[in-house]
C-alpha cells in the first residue's frame, strides 16, 4: 500500500500562520530598504546618502545618520523632549536647518534624539522630538553643508546626499 | 569628471584648467602640482570643486589650488579664490566653517636630547592643561560683554589678560587683530556657542604637537626664527570652535536668498556669495573678522597653557622651559589685501580655505625681524611624518596672491582610514617610533592615520619647486596631542 500524506486542518493552519508571518517580514523589510541611510566616501568630511518614502522619513532619516555617523550613545533613563519650529524657503534648506538644530542641542544642551513626529505646512516644519543626555560622542561635526544638495525623486520615495564638516 | 588632457601645463609645478573648459568659468584654475599628485586628487572632485568656485562674480587672475589639495564642499581644500574689491563677491562657504583654523608654532630652548626622559610627562601635563575634544570642559568661560571684547581685540584681549606677550601679538598673522570686527553682527547663537569653548581644542584634526628639529635648510631664516636643529618647538592647530561654525552656518543660510537677490547663478548652493559692498558681504565680513579674533585669542590662550606645561615639567631641572612664538598663521579666512593684477596693484578680498598667505620679503605687514626673510610659513604633516617651516617669496607674491599650502592633504576617506587601520594599533606603532600619543578617541586617531595622508615632503617639494615657499627647517614629531 502507498504512504499517503494525509494534510489535516492543524497542518493546514500552521502552513497559513507560517505564510503570514513570512509575508510581514518582507513587507516589514521592505518598508526598511525603503528608508535608511548610508556612509558614502569623501576625502576629508562625511557624506550621508539618506532615502524614504516621503519629507518627513527623510528628514527622520537624516537625523538618525547624523547621530549614527557621530557614535553619539544616549543614556538609558529619563527621556527628554523638545518642540521645533522652524521655517526655510525650500525643503533642502529646512532639512539643514533641521540638522543643525539637532546640532545646537547636542553640543549645548548635550541631547541625544531618537524619537521624531513631524508635523509639515509646506516649508514649515513642527517637530516634536524625544531622546535622552548623551553618554558618549565619538566626533564632533561642526556644521550641515549645502553642498551638492538636492533632494531628489526616486521610484520609492526621496533620496539626499548631505555632506558635514567635521 | 576633468581628465589630464584636460589640463594645460604651464611648468613642472604648475598646470592650468582653461577658462573655456566649461561655459560658466570666469578665469581659468592654476594647480599647484606635480603629474603624480595630480593623478592622486583626480580620484576625487577636488578638481570640479575648483572649477565650480570659477563661477564666481567678480573674480580676478586664476582660481588657485595648491598641491595638498583634497575634496572639500563648495571651494576644495587648499583653494585661493580673490574677488575685485569692492564690487566682487564674499562668499561664506569658501572661507569655511571653521573661520581661522590655523597653526601657531612655538620655540623651546631645550634640546631632545635633554627633554627625552620627559616626554612622557610632557605629553600628560600637555593634555591635562589644554582642553581638547567634544565640548568645552575645561576651557575659559567668558561673559557676553567679554566675548564681544574678544571679538574685537582678538589676541589683543588675550594679551590684557596676561595670556601673551607683545612679542606674540607681533608674530601673529594681523597682529592676532583683524580691524573691522563687530559683534553685533554676530548671532546670540553664535555667542552662546562661544563663550564656554575659548582656550580649547575641539576634535577632528586639530592638535598640539611636540616636535624635534631635525633638518634646517636655510640656516639664517631658522636663526631669526630661533629654531635651532635638534631643539623641541611646538604646534598648535586649531580655530574659533563652535564660534566660528555658527558665524559660517548663519551667512550661508542668509546668503541662499542673497543670492537670489543679486541674481547670482552658481553651480553649487554652498558657494552662496553677495557683492563685498552689499549690506549682506558688508555684514558677514565684521562677523567674520570676529571669529577670526577669536580663533587668535583662542590659540593664544592654548600658547599660554603650553608654556605652563613647559614650566610644569622643565622647572628645576636646569633648562629654560621659556616657549618664544616662531609665528601664527590662518588658514581659513577671507581678507582684504593688495595685489598685483594685470599689471596694477589693485585691492581684492582673498579667499583661503586650507591655504596660508606667503607674504614675501618686505611685505609692510611682516614684523621687523621677518621683513628680509619672509613671512613664516607652518605646515604641519601627518602625526607619524613630518612637518615643514617655510617662509614666503616673492613669487608667491606675484604668483599665488601671497599664498602656500597649509598641510599634507587628505587623500583617504575617514571612512576608509577607519576600516584600514585600528587606532589601538596605531597608537602603539606611533609610541613604538618614540611619538607620545594621548587622544581623546582611538576611532578619531584612526581617522588621522599617517597613511590617509598625502607625502607632505612631495606637497612641500612641489610649493619650493613652483617658488611660492622656500624651505627653513623641517620637524619631526615626538608627542602629539589629539581631542
Amino acid at each position: 500500500m502507498k504512504n499517503r500524506i494525509i494534510f489535516s486542518k492543524s497542518h493546514y493552519n500552521a502552513c497559513l500562520a507560517l505564510f503570514l508571518e513570512v509575508q510581514i517580514w518582507v513587507i516589514l523589510n521592505l518598508m526598511k530598504l525603503k528608508a535608511g541611510f548610508s556612509e558614502r566616501a569623501h576625502t576629508a568630511d562625511w557624506e550621508l546618502e539618506v532615502w524614504a518614502p516621503d519629507f518627513a522619513g527623510l528628514l527622520e532619516q537624516a537625523a538618525r545618520g547624523m547621530f549614527a555617523i557621530s557614535g553619539t550613545r544616549l543614556e538609558e533613563g529619563p527621556r527628554e523632549s523638545q518642540i521645533l519650529h522652524l521655517n526655510a524657503d525650500d525643503p533642502e534648506s529646512l532639512l539643514v536647518k533641521f540638522l543643525n538644530e539637532l546640532l545646537l542641542l547636542s553640543e549645548q544642551k548635550h541631547l541625544g534624539f531618537d524619537h521624531f513626529n513631524f508635523v509639515l505646512d509646506g516649508n514649515h516644519l513642527n517637530a516634536s522630538i524625544e531622546g535622552a543626555p548623551i553618554r558618549s560622542l565619538d566626533k564632533e561635526i561642526k556644521a550641515v553643508t549645502y553642498h551638492n544638495l538636492s533632494i531628489r525623486e526616486t521610484k520609492t520615495g526621496l533620496q539626499v546626499n548631505i555632506v558635514f564638516d567635521v | 569628471m576633468i581628465n589630464l588632457k584636460d589640463l594645460k601645463r604651464i611648468s613642472e609645478y604648475v598646470w592650468e584648467i582653461p577658462s573655456t573648459y566649461r561655459q560658466d568659468m570666469r578665469v581659468p584654475v592654476r594647480l599647484f602640482a606635480t603629474q603624480k599628485l595630480l593623478e592622486e586628487v583626480m580620484k576625487d572632485k577636488s578638481l570640479e570643486q575648483a572649477v565650480n568656485a570659477a563661477t564666481l562674480p567678480g573674480l580676478v587672475g586664476y582660481v588657485m589650488v595648491m598641491p595638498d589639495m583634497h575634496q572639500g564642499y563648495g571651494f576644495p581644500i587648499g583653494g585661493v579664490a580673490a574677488t575685485r574689491y569692492p564690487d566682487g563677491v564674499i562668499s561664506p562657504g569658501v572661507i569655511g566653517y571653521d573661520i581661522n583654523c590655523g597653526v601657531r608654532l612655538l620655540a623651546s630652548q631645550i634640546s631632545y636630547d635633554q627633554a627625552e626622559p620627559f616626554l612622557d610627562t610632557l605629553a600628560s601635563v600637555l593634555n591635562r592643561c589644554c582642553p581638547s575634544g567634544v565640548g568645552e570642559a575645561g576651557a575659559l568661560k567668558v561673559s557676553e560683554a567679554e566675548l564681544d571684547q574678544v571679538c574685537r581685540e582678538g589676541a589683543r584681549w588675550a594679551l590684557k589678560k596676561g595670556y601673551a606677550t607683545e612679542e606674540d601679538l607681533r608674530r601673529t598673522e594681523e597682529g592676532g587683530r583683524l580691524e573691522g570686527a563687530d559683534p553685533s553682527k554676530v548671532s546670540k547663537r553664535a555667542k552662546e556657542r562661544g563663550r564656554p569653548q575659548l582656550g580649547s581644542l575641539g576634535a577632528g584634526n586639530h592638535f598640539i604637537e611636540v616636535d624635534r628639529i631635525d633638518q634646517v635648510f636655510d640656516p639664517d631664516a631658522a636663526q631669526r626664527m630661533g629654531l635651532v636643529m635638534g631643539n623641541l618647538v611646538v604646534q598648535v592647530h586649531c580655530g574659533s570652535r563652535g564660534f566660528g561654525h555658527q558665524v559660517c552656518t548663519d551667512y550661508v543660510d542668509d546668503f541662499q536668498a542673497a543670492v537670489r537677490r543679486y541674481h547670482i547663478e552658481l553651480p553649487d548652493r554652498e558657494l552662496v556669495c553677495a557683492p563685498l559692498n552689499s549690506p549682506e558681504g558688508i555684514n558677514y565680513l565684521a562677523a567674520m573678522r570676529c571669529a577670526a579674533n577669536y580663533a587668535f585669542a583662542n590659540r593664544q590662550v592654548l600658547a599660554h597653557n603650553i608654556r605652563g606645561a613647559f614650566e610644569e615639567v622643565f622647572a628645576g631641572k636646569g633648562l629654560n622651559w621659556q616657549l618664544h612664538q616662531v609665528y601664527d598663521i590662518a588658514h581659513n579666512m577671507g581678507k582684504i589685501e593688495t595685489h598685483l593684477v594685470d599689471g596694477k596693484m589693485i585691492k581684492v578680498c582673498v579667499h583661503r580655505k586650507g591655504a596660508t598667505r606667503a607674504f614675501g620679503p618686505g611685505s609692510p605687514e611682516l614684523p621687523p625681524e621677518y621683513q628680509s626673510i619672509g613671512q613664516p610659513v607652518l605646515v604641519p604633516g601627518s602625526m607619524g611624518t613630518c612637518s615643514w617651516v617655510l617662509v614666503g617669496t616673492q613669487a608667491s607674491m606675484s604668483q599665488s596672491f601671497g599664498s602656500t599650502c597649509h598641510g599634507a592633504g587628505r587623500m583617504m576617506s575617514r571612512h576608509e582610514a577607519k576600516r584600514q587601520v585600528q587606532g589601538a594599533t596605531l597608537k602603539r606603532e606611533l609610541e613604538n617610533q618614540g611619538i607620545q600619543i594621548r587622544a581623546g578617541s582611538l576611532s578619531g586617531l584612526a581617522e588621522e592615520a599617517p597613511k590617509a595622508y598625502k607625502d607632505v615632503d612631495s606637497v612641500v617639494q612641489t610649493v619650493s619647486g613652483a617658488g611660492i615657499a622656500r624651505k627653513v627647517a623641517r620637524l619631526v614629531p615626538v608627542a602629539v596631542i589629539k581631542g
